[in-house]
């Protein structure tokens, strides 16, 4: 994707984001901003892009498979709601999410180093069922299927977040926070390397890459994402229980990143917009909504698999150069032999 | 070139110290023996030519040694100490790079990023890695080393966009990007045109005269080997069955009945 086109969807996304909830009459715009439920489904939309960014830096970068994010969403979201009735501060609950479920990637990122593809979604499907066996039947901890009521949201510097407006803002920051932190992580030669790591491990290797070390920080850190997710999931919702946290909803994040486009770093928002959006939009239909949801779904997939951000690109590239191919942009080099001085023979 | 490569000049003879020994490495695959009992040095500054026809076990012998495959048997030793059994991003690390026989950039990155992913894993802690700049302080080397195998207009290029010929380029130029003692390349001149050809061998000759870099070529081009390498060592059925000078392994009869079947 061009760099004018990702500052471009990059600045559409900070304008709803930031426009969306605010009440701009202010300013002599008639536009008084979203409504309690509005807000809402937009801070659903940032916390589930949080979780999604985690899923595409595992799979869309590293070039992984994971099939958990809902679980680390779910280990995320029942850690903060424990430390929280523990007394401790939303702060704390947030950082102590995301490194539980950095650790706990840790370990869900060693059966990537024996086994590949549907092999590990193979095993991270199974942790993602034995922690949602472990939600639902540790009545003692989680409340079990009844689930734990009444989580609060936080209150900072004396000022309560109970107000949704005002939960979306901190949300909207911490969101901020996480993507300005994914995107310099991605831009250092750690992205580097897990680019190689998606596109040749044997050679990474041979090159000194520690294949082994940034696989597990893959899973790491994007698990970590879940976490995070998780901890600004429960005082959203302020009632959690196992179902949120089920091998379906992380079926759901897997699509999140492939619809939106994975290895694409607006891809996870655009995907959770899929997700979280357009089943909104779908509501005139009524109990045909999931159905027509499923079509369009399956249409994108089939007709570009690159998702759409892949979408976007070619239709903006076909824009540009009406002429051009369907396989998309090719160089100018790639045809033919070039000899060394650069003309081609 | 002098500024791309660091390492003090040595000749292109192999007359100094060994680099790398290889003792007795066999290697099986259940009942097949593809590598029986090889043995050799490779001294500093030489250019070693490994020959065989197809099937004779001069890759499964390279990935013996390199640590993409574990030896049945047989120790090999870098700089006197044993790296048997080392994984191939620990032997890149001590100085040991390589190309494969099959192209393997990565084809996503362009031709600078490319060189900084090959070296940035030789620039300080990973820690720093992450928190230092995004090119790792390597883009002046990428460049020198893009301007010395002449890629220089395709810099910013995705390297899956380029020929063939010049992703076999820029293939060796990652090989040699983080400094090392010695490279073992597999098949570098395979499918590269004429013009090409000459390039890369001029290249080659070039970062062993000024740097002393030691190499272990395989290759099935004859004239481009017998004119490139100062040693050859010849595989057959994974036995070494010659070794010498070119001229000598031109007319070896043992040689030739390998390669000729009679």
């Amino acid at each position: 994707m061009s760099r004018t086109l990702k500052i471009a969807l990059g600045v559409l996304l900070i304008a709803i984001f930031i426009v969306g909830p605010a009440d701009l009459t202010g300013f002599g715009i008639p536009w008084t901003g979203l409504k309690r439920y509005g807000t809402y489904i937009l801070t659903l939309w940032l916390v589930t892009a949080v979780a999604a960014m985690g899923v595409n830096l595992i799979v869309g970068y590293a070039g992984q498979e994971t099939l958990a994010q809902a679980a680390f969403l779910g280990i995320g979201a029942f850690t903060t709601t424990l430390l929280q009735k523990a007394g401790l501060p939303f702060g704390l609950c947030f950082i102590a999410s995301g490194l539980v479920c950095f650790l706990v990637g840790i370990i869900l990122g060693f059966p990537a180093l024996r086994v590949q593809k549907h092999y590990l979604a193979f095993v991270t499907l199974a942790f993602s069922v034995f922690v949602w066996l472990v939600i639902r039947n540790e009545e003692w901890l989680t409340g079990g299927v009844n689930g734990i009521q009444g989580i609060k949201r936080p209150v900072l510097f004396g000022i309560s977040l109970r107000p949704a407006l005002y939960y979306y803002w901190l949300v909207l920051t911490l969101t901020a926070v996480l993507t300005g932190m994914m995107w310099w992580l991605l831009r250092s030669p750690w992205g580097r390397a897990f680019t190689a790591l998606r596109e040749n491990s044997v050679r990474a290797e041979s090159l000194g890459i520690d294949v082994r070390g940034y696989t597990l920080m893959a899973f790491a850190i994007g698990s970590g994402y879940g976490g995070f997710a998780g901890a600004m999931y429960a005082p959203l919702v302020e009632f959690i229980d196992p179902s949120p946290f089920a091998l379906g909803a992380s079926l759901q994040y897997l699509l999140m990143v492939v619809a939106g486009g994975a290895g694409s770093f607006v891809g996870p928002f655009v995907g959770a917009a899929v997700s979280v959006l357009l089943p909104e939009w779908l509501r005139f239909a009524e109990g045909f909504y999931l159905i027509i949801f499923a079509l369009l779904v399956m249409l994108l997939m089939a007709f570009c698999p690159t998702g759409i951000v892949g979408l976007f690109e070619r239709l903006t590239t076909k824009a540009r150069r009406p002429h051009a191919d369907d396989k998309g942009p090719t160089l100018g080099t790639g045809t033919g032999s070039t000899t060394v001085a650069g003309s081609k023979s | 070139m002098s500024e791309v490569m660091t390492a003090p000049a040595r000749t292109m003879n192999g007359t100094g110290k060994t680099v790398l020994e290889v003792r007795d490495i066999s290697k099986s695959f259940g009942g097949v023996h593809a590598v029986r009992g090889v043995t050799f040095d490779v001294r500093e500054g030489e250019i070693l030519g490994l020959i065989g026809p197809n099937g004779s076990g001069k890759s499964t012998l390279f990935n013996c040694i390199l640590g993409q495959l574990t030896p049945t048997t047989g120790e090999v030793r870098v700089g006197g100490a044993s790296v048997t059994g080392l994984r191939p991003s620990q032997l890149n690390r001590l100085g040991i790079g390589r190309t494969f026989q099959l192209l393997q950039v990565f084809p996503q990155l362009t031709v600078r990023e490319n060189l900084i992913l090959a070296g940035q894993e030789h620039e300080g802690s990973r820690l720093k890695r992450l928190f230092g700049p995004r090119d790792a302080g390597l883009t002046a080397n990428a460049e020198r080393m893009i301007d010395f195998f002449r890629l220089g207009h395709l810099s910013d290029e995705k390297a899956g966009g380029l020929s063939y010929g010049q992703q076999k380029l820029l293939d060796c130029a990652m090989a040699f990007m983080a400094g090392p003692k010695l490279v073992l390349l597999d098949e570098p001149a395979g499918g590269v045109n004429l013009t090409m050809l000459g390039n890369l061998k001029e290249r080659l000759q070039a970062i062993n005269k000024e740097t002393g870099a030691t190499f272990v070529v395989i290759e099935h081009n004859m004239e481009f080997v017998m004119s490139l390498c100062t040693r050859i060592i010849v595989l057959a059925e994974g036995k070494v069955i010659a070794e010498g000078h070119p001229d000598t392994i031109r007319k070896d009869p043992k040689v030739i009945e390998a390669y000729l079947g009679h």
